[in-house]
C-alpha cells in the first residue's frame, strides 16, 4: 500500500473507487476472459465505467434507498453495477443465479427491488416469469444481449444502452450523483445478502459500509494483501465471501479481480491467471486431489515413483518449511529438488503456483487433503465465518496452521463461548439487522451486539485457537457431565476410507458408544488383497479381521480425542459394526446423507441396549425396504467390541 | 408463461427479403435411377427453409446439388440473380455457401479452434509464402480471422472446449463445432444436413436455439434437411416436401401439415 487514506476519506465503495483510480489509476482492476483473450480494465477505466453506469441508472430513476437486484455469473460489469447502485444511493442485492424462478420471486419480493440487472436471457426469462407477483419491480436491465432481440417489453433495457446514456448524461445528473456519494458514510447500508436458507426462508442480512470496509481493512492487514495481489472471482456473487474477497478486499487493497470466461473454463482460466489469493470450499480441494491421484495412476512408472517419493518427503518436511520451522539441510536440498521436478510443475498445472494466501472454510476438511496442499508449499489456511459477521470470525495466522482448528479471532473480533458450548462473537463486521425481520434479529444478536453462531466449540488453552465441534443443537452432555459432540467424533471416524458412516451415542449416558458402517468398496478391496472370502455384506462386516481394523481406527480416534481435555469424554468405549448400510429408503439418513439420530435410536434400541449392557454379541432382526418398495427382514448376530481408551493427557501448550 | 406469450406477440417483423437462390426444373439421374425429378423451388433471403421427406426421397441429393457436389442433368440454378454453371464445391464455397454434414466431417485430431479456423479459408487472401513468412499482412489477417472465430466460439458457448481435440468430444458438441466451422465462412446461405440426427431431446433443443439465433443475429439464410418433423415445423419459415424424387408440397409449416399428399407420404399409401 502506498499512502493509506484516512477512514473518513474512503468509507464507501464509490469513494474507494475514486481513491483507487487516483492511486492505482494505470493498474489493472478487472480482467475478464472473453473471445479467448483476457480483456483488462484499469482502475481509472473501471471508475469511468461505473460512473457512466451510475448516471444511466439514475437517469432511469434509481433513487436513494432503492434496492437493485443483481443476478448473473461473476462478470466485471456486474461488480460495477454494485458500485454504481451504491453511487446512486441504492442498495445492491446480489442473488444466486442458479435459483429457480420461485426462489428468486421470494427474494425479489422481500427486498422490494425496483431494478434488476440480469446477466443474460436465462435470468431475464426467470424474472419476467415471476414479474406479475412483483408490483414494485420497474426495470430489468440485461447484460448479454444474445437472444434478447425478440423481447419488446418497454421496461427492458440493454446494459450497454444504459451505460451509453450515462456517458452523455447532462452535467447536473453527474453533480447529483457526486452529491449522493459525498453524503454517504459508514453507517449507510452497503449491501444486502440473503442467507442460503437451508433452514426456512432466506433472510436478508443488511451490512453497512462500516461492516464491510472495516472487515476489509483488518483482513487485508492480517494477510498483508496489497495492490499486487490478484484473485479469481468464481464463487457466487450472492455469497458474502465473494463480496468480501472480490469487492471489499479488492477495493481496499486495490488488487485485480479476474473473471473466468465461463464456469466450465474456470480451471484453465485459473492456470492462466495464477491468483495469489484464493478461496475454495473443501470439496474443491478434495476434487482437485482426486483428479491428481487418478492422473498419476495413469502416468508412467518413473513419474509415479518420482511423485510417490517426493510426496512422502513433502509430507514430512513441507509444512515445516512453509511455517519456517528448522529443517535439516539434506531434507531442504531434497525438497528444493522436488520443487523443481514435482511440486512446481504440479502446482503450475493446478493453477496454484502463485498462491500466497489460500483459504478454505464451510465444513471440515480431511486432514490428509489439507496436508497434501500444505506439503506442496501452498499456504492453505482455514477460516471460520458467517454472512452475519461479514465473513471473518476466526482465521489462521501464517505459521499457526492446523487441520483441526479454525484459527484465532480475526482482528477486532471478540469471542465468547457460552456454558452450552455455543460460540458467540462481536465485531466491527457484525451485521446491522435482518431486513424486515426484527424477531430474527433479536433472536440472533443481543443488545450488546453479541451474535450467536449456532455452532458449538471451544477455545484451545495455550494457543487461543477456536475449534468448532458441532452444530450447537446437536451437542449434549454425557451422564458424568462431560461434553458430548457426536458429529465431531463421527467426522473423525469417517475420515478413514474404511468407514462409510458412523453414529455415536452418549447424550445422558455413562459413556460413548458407536455404530459403524463399513465402506464396501474400500473394505471389499482390502479383503480381496488379503484373500478374505465373504459371501455377503453382512458376513464381511462381521469378519473378525474387519473388526480388528475398525477397532484400530476407533483407538486412533480415541487417542486424538484424549489429547483434547474438552473432548476426552467423547472417547468411544464400545462399538459394533452394523449388518446393513444405513439407508435413506429406510429413513435412517436424509436424502443428503445426513444421519437421522432420533430414528436410528428408536429403530436400533435393542442394539444400543446391548452396547450399554455387557454382552459380547447381540442378536437382532431388522426390517429393510428394498428399492422396489417391498419390505423384508434381516437377522444377524452382531459382535460388540470394547476399545482401549487413551489416558486423558493435557496437551502441552504449544 | 404469460410473459413469454407477450414476447412472441411483440416480436418485430423478421426481414425476409427477395429470392436468394432459385432451383428451376432440376432433374438428377445416377445411371438409370432418377434421384430428383423436375423439382423447382426457391430460397428467400433471411428465411429458414426446410427440405423434408421420407427416406430415399432425394433430400440429401438436393442438398448436394445446391452445394455443387452433384451436377444435375437438367434444370437451372440461379444464385443471387445469376445463373450458375457447373462449378466445383470449393468455388461454390467462395460464392458464400457453407454446409454441415449428416455424419460429421471434422478433423478429429485437431482442436475445436483449429477446426473452426479452417472454415475461414475462403477469407484468407495471402498465399503460402506470406503465411510462412508470418509478417505484416499474413499476421494481421490471422488475427482478424481469429477474432471472427472467437466470436463464433462465444456465440456457440463452446469456450471450454476451445483447445480440446474434437475426436474427444461427445457427438452433440461435435455437431456444434461443425456448425461453427460453417459459420466461420460467414456464408450467405448455410446448408445443414440433418443437424439433429442422433441427438437427445436436450441437444435438439440446444441446436434449434442455435439455428434460430444464427438466423436472427447474423441474418443468415438457412436451408436444412431434417427427419424430426416436430423440430422442422417449429423452426422453419417454409418447407419443401419431397417423396420419391418429386416435390409433393411446398409452403408454410401449417400448409404442409394439412396437405393430403404429405400426409399420405408420411403415413404410407401404396404406390
Amino acid at each position: 500500500m502506498t499512502a493509506e487514506p484516512t477512514a473518513e476519506a474512503a468509507d464507501t465503495f464509490p469513494k474507494l473507487l475514486a481513491r483507487n483510480a487516483r492511486l492505482h489509476g494505470g493498474r489493472p482492476a478487472y480482467r475478464e476472459k472473453e473471445f479467448g483473450i483476457w480483456q483488462a480494465w484499469t482502475w481509472a477505466e473501471a471508475e469511468a465505467e461505473v460512473m457512466a453506469l451510475a448516471r444511466g441508472l439514475a437517469g432511469l430513476g434509481l433513487a436513494p434507498g432503492d434496492h437493485l437486484a443483481i443476478i448473473g455469473r461473476n462478470r466485471p460489469a456486474l461488480y460495477w453495477t454494485m458500485v454504481a447502485a451504491q453511487a446512486c444511493g441504492a442498495v445492491p442485492v446480489p442473488l444466486y443465479q442458479d435459483a429457480v424462478a420461485e426462489e428468486m420471486a421470494y427474494v425479489l419480493e422481500h427486498s422490494g427491488a425496483r431494478f434488476v440487472v440480469a446477466g443474460d436471457q436465462e435470468q431475464v426469462d426467470k424474472v419476467l416469469e415471476v414479474q406479475p407477483s412483483l408490483p414494485r419491480l420497474e426495470r430489468v436491465i440485461y447484460l448479454d444481449p444474445r437472444g434478447m432481440r425478440k423481447y419488446a417489453q418497454p421496461h427492458l433495457h440493454a446494459f450497454a444502452e444504459v451505460q451509453a446514456a450515462g456517458r452523455v448524461a447532462p452535467a447536473p445528473l453527474g453533480a447529483a450523483i457526486a452529491a449522493r456519494v459525498a453524503a454517504q458514510g459508514p453507517d449507510d447500508v452497503c449491501v444486502m445478502l440473503y442467507t442460503s436458507g437451508t433452514t426456512g426462508r432466506p433472510k436478508g442480512v443488511v451490512l453497512s459500509n462500516r461492516n464491510i470496509v472495516e472487515t476489509a481493512r483488518a483482513s487485508c492487514a492480517f494477510d498483508r494483501l496489497t495492490a499486487d495481489d490478484s484473485v479469481l472471482a468464481y464463487l457466487p456473487m450472492a455469497w458474502v465471501g465473494d463480496f468480501i474477497f472480490s469487492m471489499g478486499q479488492a477495493y481496499w487493497a486495490g488488487f485485480c479481480v479476474n473473471c473466468p470466461e465461463s464456469a466450465a473454463t474456470m480451471q484453465a482460466d485459473m492456470r492462466e491467471i495464477g491468483p495469489t489469493y484464493f478461496f475454495a470450499p473443501p470439496r474443491f480441494f478434495e476434487g482437485l486431489l482426486t483428479s491428481v491421484t487418478i492422473r498419476m495412476e495413469d502416468a508412467g512408472a518413473l513419474k509415479r515413483r518420482m511423485f510417490r517419493g517426493f510426496m512422502d518427503l513433502a509430507r514430512r518436511v513441507g509444512p515445516a518449511i512453509l511455517d519456517g520451522r528448522p529443517v535439516g539441510a539434506a531434507d531442504r536440498a531434497a525438497y528444493a529438488l522436488g520443487g523443481l521436478l514435482v511440486y512446481g510443475p504440479l502446482k503450475n498445472t493446478l493453477g496454484l503456483s502463485r498462491v500466497r494466501v489460500g483459504y478454505t472454510a464451510g465444513e471440515a476438511i480431511g486432514p490428509e487433503i489439507f496436508a497434501f496442499y500444505r506439503a506442496l508449499g501452498i499456504n492453505l489456511k482455514q477460516l471460520y465465518g458467517q454472512t452475519e459477521a461479514s465473513v471473518f470470525i476466526t482465521q489462521q495466522p501464517d505459521g499457526e496452521v492446523r487441520a483441526d482448528t479454525v484459527g484465532v479471532p480475526s482482528p477486532g473480533v471478540e469471542l465468547r463461548v457460552a456454558d452450552s458450548g455455543e460460540v458467540f462473537y462481536r465485531s466491527p463486521g457484525t451485521f446491522v439487522e435482518y431486513f424486515k425481520n426484527p424477531e430474527s434479529t433479536a433472536a440472533t444478536k443481543d443488545a450488546e451486539g453479541w451474535v450467536a453462531t449456532g455452532d458449538a466449540g471451544f477455545i484451545e488453552e495455550g494457543t487461543g485457537h477456536l475449534r468448532i465441534i458441532d452444530r450447537a443443537k446437536d451437542v449434549g452432555k454425557t451422564a458424568d457431565g462431560s461434553l458430548f459432540a457426536p458429529k465431531y467424533v463421527e467426522n473423525k471416524l469417517k475420515f478413514y476410507p474404511n468407514v462409510l458412516e458412523a453414529v455415536v451415542f452418549g447424550a445422558g449416558r455413562p459413556y460413548c458408544t458407536a455404530f459403524v458402517n463399513i465402506d464396501l468398496t474400500a473394505v471389499g478391496a482390502w479383503a480381496e488383497r488379503n484373500n478374505i472370502a465373504y459371501a455377503s455384506y453382512q458376513e464381511l462386516a462381521q469378519h473378525p479381521r474387519v473388526y480388528e481394523t475398525i477397532a484400530g481406527h476407533v483407538e486412533e480416534v480415541n487417542r486424538a480425542l484424549a489429547a483434547d481435555p474438552m473432548l476426552a469424554g467423547c472417547q468411544v468405549h464400545r462399538f459394533l459394526i452394523l449388518h446393513k448400510e444405513l439407508d435413506a429408503d429406510d429413513g435412517e439418513l436424509t436424502r443428503t446423507r445426513k444421519v437421522r439420530r432420533r430414528i436410528i435410536e428408536e429403530k436400533y434400541a435393542d442394539l444400543i441396549a446391548a452396547l450399554y449392557g455387557g454382552a459380547a454379541s447381540v442378536y437382532t432382526e431388522t426390517e429393510v425396504t428394498y428399492e422396489d418398495g417391498r419390505k423384508g427382514r434381516i437377522k444377524a448376530t452382531l459382535a460388540i467390541r470394547d476399545v482401549k481408551r487413551a489416558p486423558e493427557a493435557r496437551r502441552a501448550a504449544a | 408463461m404469460t410473459a413469454a406469450g407477450a414476447v412472441v406477440a411483440a416480436a418485430p417483423e423478421r426481414r425476409i427479403g427477395g429470392v436468394l437462390m432459385e432451383m428451376k426444373n432440376i432433374t438428377l439421374r445416377f445411371g438409370g435411377v432418377t434421384a430428383i425429378k423436375d423439382i423447382s423451388f426457391d430460397i428467400r433471403e433471411g428465411e429458414i427453409r426446410a427440405i423434408i421427406g421420407p427416406n430415399g426421397a432425394g433430400k440429401s441429393s438436393m442438398l448436394n446439388v445446391i452445394n455443387g457436389f452433384y451436377h444435375p442433368q437438367e434444370g437451372e440454378i440461379w444464385f443471387r440473380g445469376a445463373k450458375r454453371g457447373p462449378m466445383r464445391p470449393h468455388a461454390i464455397a467462395h460464392q458464400g455457401i457453407a454446409r454441415t454434414f449428416q455424419n460429421i466431417a471434422l478433423f478429429k485430431g485437431m482442436s475445436t479452434l483449429d477446426n473452426i479456423m479452417t472454415g475461414r479459408f475462403t477469407h484468407m487472401k495471402r498465399n503460402m509464402f506470406w503465411q510462412a513468412l508470418w509478417k505484416g499482412p499474413a499476421e494481421r489477417e490471422e488475427y482478424a480471422n481469429r477474432e471472427v472465430v472467437e466470436k463464433i466460439i462465444d456465440f456457440l458457448q463452446i469456450q471450454a472446449i476451445r483447445k480440446t481435440p474434437v475426436g474427444r468430444l461427445p457427438y452433440g458438441l461435435q455437431k456444434r463445432v461443425e456448425l461453427g466451422r460453417a459459420l466461420a465462412a460467414e456464408p450467405k446461405l448455410l446448408l445443414l444436413d440433418e443437424p439433429m440426427a442422433g441427438m437427445n431431446v436436450e441437444e435438439k433443443e440446444d441446436m434449434s436455439r442455435f439455428i434460430l439465433d444464427v438466423n436472427e443475429e447474423f441474418g443468415t439464410t438457412i436451408a436444412l434437411i431434417e427427419h424430426d418433423m416436430g423440430v422442422v415445423m417449429d423452426i422453419s419459415d417454409r418447407v419443401v416436401v419431397l417423396d420419391y424424387g418429386r416435390k409433393i408440397g411446398d409452403g408454410t409449416p401449417d400448409e404442409v401439415r394439412t396437405n393430403p399428399a404429405v400426409i399420405d407420404a408420411y403415413l404410407g399409401v401404396s404406390h
